[in-house]
């Protein structure tokens, strides 16, 4: 096989004091293909990005990276190098200016000008659409930024790297903020890059999109390479196995577990947007949920989702109407406060935003709202602050010399188990979970669904919402699915198929103008 | 591998310079004032005015430690402290001077004069609590901004003063609310304050230690403890002695230390505290964590406008009289010895110890400058300057982390 290299990686070694992030990475990506790259978190992966980028310049690593045929050495600084040499990184966390127009995005920093500094608006604004046309992005040019959908301002950065002479188009786990329909789009925007000649490394944590849209994969474990295969000669659990190091017998551990009564009801529920006017955030949700169920919640991204569990957690909406009991009893949810009291808790989607304070102490994070606990008037007893935390930190297994750690320096599942042991310990009898395993690895996840599965043995019920769908139907017992803020359909798990859920996740809203919300 | 081995100390060396930059910069600071003044400026009688200076500007920094903890600022310190500085002096010299005979005719007139001084200091805190509500639920439950409200504050109670003292000085103010603004413990009370604390350093030292055993933690050395309680001491005794070799230990800086340490232990050990360097840190994730947020914020602001009538009453005991002028520019002060003591103005971060120690640069920088007899000016100049320099620093430290 003659192959044509448009990157290649010769003995990529990468330390820091104490950790080496890449030992020895070698591994070649052809020219006009798509290169899928997964690793648990810590696997090197973005070490490697941040080398490719030009974030760490050439002498704070050895080996050789060749790209199209020329060896490359970013210097200090100079980010704009990497670029301008054909690498564009595609991040995680977009960075656009929300308040600019797509068109402004895109040539942010490279307007056309005349008469010395003053912008060519209709060449600008021309290009741009020449652009979208060519690579059949469908995004009005014109349009605020801040007005689309994720799905398609990440349309806006792709377009911008294309805009960039692109040569090799770096994506960094692009669907983490995705819905299944526009993880679709992309992977169709990606098939057309790709008949376009453009060669994409695609890094991502979901493991089935590989085989969706990759033609060769690699895996890297504890910053070593460990195989560089055609996609088609390898499937999701040989793929795990060469991530985690060891066979994983099952991705969704089993669990036995007697269902009782209905605990937490809800009926006829209605929340009213506080930030529009006569919006209606949710309407026509009924459900219930036993003692000792999860209960899965699928819909697409705007669906109402995370509207409708923050909002049952009295920290969302006005003019709620509907009636909640708890065990047979009314009750009523005006604030976090109150749910907490009634022994309901939330760990909210967002973990950095709203799950955390970044700066502060594990110990700190976890028993925040705890804090009763161990205080009384003026006083807290931080002695059994810190007995309590370190009895969940150890038995969440929370990677970290010690509590006194700022949760900031966490990884991304470690963070979330922070998040959890913080509701555990309000001792919850329903707890609600918004997209718990979001941008977590492989390992960690399989440890949260563990987790999961003690807590309902032990009586707790639970509400997990999930954007992927192999997960709602590995960890349900049943689904709830909604769309445009009503629930379309409550499926019990062995009546439930990936195709039935997307069926009533696009209830009545078929029409792809829709999800751009 | 050695160069290894010395980077790794010097990264050691690196991070406990950091810790202690406020410090090492205070005594760069006195180096430099007392080399510049032949040694005048570290001579007991000065040592003993500049903390006196000092107090007034810690006792506000001690509430705005908090204040901007919760990612807030309160602009308006400086005529708050102004207003309440001039309803003491009025109190006291038009309202309370003329009913204390009526009330207690049988006492002496030393005796009177100290029943207005109580009464002129409760009122005034009653007065100064009322003002914290007013702002703190402007605040907390109008959602209007910190910044917008006590700047709006700023003017309000400018005008408060100009009102209650006609333009003119209010004076004279009884010797007894002097006394609590210049006056010192006696020398042998001094010592037996000195023996009590020390006592209590390490008696809590030792208590800490058990009670971190029964709960079968790891604790530190006992060297390392006794070494921490030792030095803490040894700075205590220092300050006695150097003070006794002038007048005393001084009855502000006494209630300072007092009402420092209260604000301290607060900030780090209650709820109350806890949850205000929550919400500076993530007000999302604090008000999901079933936290209420608008009573915290409310009540840090109320905190505020009492220490803001601790300052007014000593500042007129100071200046023994109420003056239009009174509290002019102290939240530039105010803020600025917050954020040299390490204060963030992102939120979430700051002690008040780092900003006792803030004050203390200020007033020394002050003080030095009059020591040495700069024109006036300079003093305005150096200490926006000091301000701007403190801000950058937090600023790149910021980013250094990110």
């Amino acid at each position: 096989m003659s192959d044509d290299f448009i990157l290649e990686m010769n003995n990529v070694t990468k330390e820091f004091p104490g950790v080496v992030a890449l030992s020895d990475v070698s591994f070649n990506v052809k020219r006009g293909e798509i290169h899928g790259i997964c690793g648990e978190n810590g696997a090197g992966k973005s070490t490697l990005m941040k080398i490719l980028s030009g974030v760490y310049p050439h002498e704070t690593y050895t080996g050789k990276i060749v790209l199209d045929g020329k060896m490359i050495s970013f210097e200090k600084g100079a980010i704009r190098q990497a670029i301008e040499s054909g690498i564009s990184i595609v991040y995680q966390e977009l960075a656009l200016n929300p308040f600019s127009t797509v068109g402004e995005n895109i040539f942010l920093g490279r307007e056309p000008v005349r008469f010395g500094d003053v912008i060519n608006w209709n060449d600008l604004y021309g290009r741009t659409k020449k652009l979208l046309t060519t690579y059949g992005l469908e995004i009005p040019f014109g349009e605020t930024v801040g007005n689309l959908g994720v799905g398609k301002q990440q349309m806006v950065e792709i377009a911008k790297s294309l805009s960039e002479d692109a040569k090799v188009l770096i994506l960094d786990e692009p669907t983490s903020a995705l819905n299944q329909f526009e993880v679709n789009t992309l992977h169709a925007i990606l098939r057309t890059l790709k008949e376009k000649g453009v060669t994409c490394v695609y890094i991502s944590h979901k493991l089935e999109e590989f085989f969706q849209i990759t033609d060769t994969v690699t895996v890297l474990r504890d910053g070593k390479h460990v195989a560089t295969i055609p996609t088609a000669e390898t499937n999701t659990d040989k793929l795990i196995a060469m991530m985690v190091g060891r066979e994983m017998t099952e991705r969704f551990p089993s669990r036995k577990v007697e269902i009782g009564e209905p605990v937490f009801t809800v009926k006829d529920y209605k929340v009213m947007s506080t930030e529009f006017m006569d919006k209606t955030l949710i309407q026509d949700v009924s459900f219930d949920l036993k003692k000792g169920e999860i209960l899965g919640i699928a819909g697409l991204m705007g669906s109402g989702r995370t509207e409708l569990v923050t909002s049952l957690f009295g920290e969302m909406g006005k003019q709620i109407a509907g009636i909640i009991t708890l065990n047979g009893k009314e009750i009523n949810i005006n604030s976090a406060r109150d749910a907490m009291n009634h022994n309901i808790g939330l760990v909210p989607e967002d973990r950095k935003r709203l799950g955390l304070i970044l700066e502060q102490s594990i110990l700190k994070n976890i028993s925040l709202p705890s804090m009763d606990h161990f205080s009384g008037f003026m006083h807290i007893d931080k002695n059994k602050e810190l007995e309590e935390s370190r009895k969940f930190a150890k038995s969440l297994r929370i990677k970290t010399p010690n509590l006194l750690v700022p949760a900031e320096k966490l990884s991304g599942g470690n963070q979330q188990k922070v998040v959890i042991s913080k509701w555990l310990m309000t001792n919850p009898d329903v707890l609600i979970l918004d997209d718990p395993t979001r941008g977590i690895d492989v390992g960690a996840k399989y440890e949260i669904y563990k987790l999961m599965n003690d807590l309902v043995e032990r009586g707790v019920s639970i509400i997990m919402i999930s954007s992927e769908l192999e997960e709602v139907l590995g960890m349900s017992d049943r689904i709830m699915v909604m769309c445009e803020g009503r629930s379309t359909g409550i499926l019990d798990i062995k009546e439930a198929t990936q195709e039935r859920i997307m069926a009533l996740a696009t209830a009545g809203a078929q029409d792809e103008k829709e999800f751009s919300c | 591998m050695l160069t290894e081995q010395n980077s790794a100390l010097l990264k050691k060396v690196k991070h406990g310079l950091k810790d202690y930059t406020v410090l090492i910069a205070l005594a760069l600071i006195w180096i430099l004032f007392s080399i510049l003044t032949n040694g005048i400026f570290l001579k007991p009688r000065n040592i003993s005015n500049l903390f006196r200076q000092a107090s007034i500007i810690s006792f506000l920094a001690t509430g705005m430690v908090l204040v901007i903890v919760l990612g807030n600022i309160d602009l308006s310190v400086g005529s708050v402290v102004g207003f309440l500085s001039a309803v003491t002096a009025f109190l006291q010299v038009k309202v309370f001077y003329d009913l204390m005979p009526r009330i207690f005719p049988a006492m002496t007139a030393t005796g009177q004069g100290i029943m207005s001084t109580i009464f002129t200091i409760i009122v005034v805190l009653l007065l100064a609590v009322v003002i914290g509500v007013w702002q703190g639920s402007l605040i907390a439950y109008l959602k209007i901004p910190a910044f917008i409200v006590t700047l709006g504050g700023m003017q309000l109670f400018r005008g408060g003063v100009l009102g209650v003292t006609q333009g003119k000085t209010i004076s004279p103010v009884d010797s007894s609310l002097v006394s609590i603004a210049q006056g010192y413990v006696s020398k042998p009370l001094g010592w037996i304050i000195a023996l009590v604390v020390v006592g209590v350093i390490f008696f809590t030292t030792m208590l800490g230690r058990n009670q971190k055993k029964s709960y079968g933690f790891e604790i530190p050395v006992m060297w390392k403890d006794i070494l921490k309680a030792s030095v803490i001491s040894g700075i205590v005794v220092l300050y006695i002695l150097v003070m006794n070799k002038y007048r005393g230990i001084q009855i502000p800086v006494l209630i300072l230390a007092g009402i420092a340490l209260l604000i301290s232990y607060i900030s780090t050990n209650t709820r109350f505290g806890r949850y205000a360097y929550a919400v500076g840190g993530n007000l999302e994730a604090t008000r999901l964590s079933g936290i209420n947020i608008k009573k915290t914020i409310f009540l840090v602001h109320v905190l505020m406008g009492v220490l803001s009538g601790v300052a007014g009453i000593i500042l007129t005991g100071y200046v023994a009289a109420g003056t239009v002028n009174a509290g002019q520019s102290y939240e530039l002060d105010t803020i600025a010895s917050c954020v040299i003591g390490g204060t963030s103005l992102m939120g979430g971060k700051g002690t008040i110890i780092g900003a006792m120690v803030g004050s203390l640069i200020m007033a020394s920088i002050v003080n030095g400058m009059s020591v040495m007899n700069m024109d006036i000016f300079w003093q305005y100049i150096v200490k926006g300057l000091v301000l701007i320099v403190a801000v950058y620093i937090d600023v790149v430290s910021n980013k250094q982390k990110s």
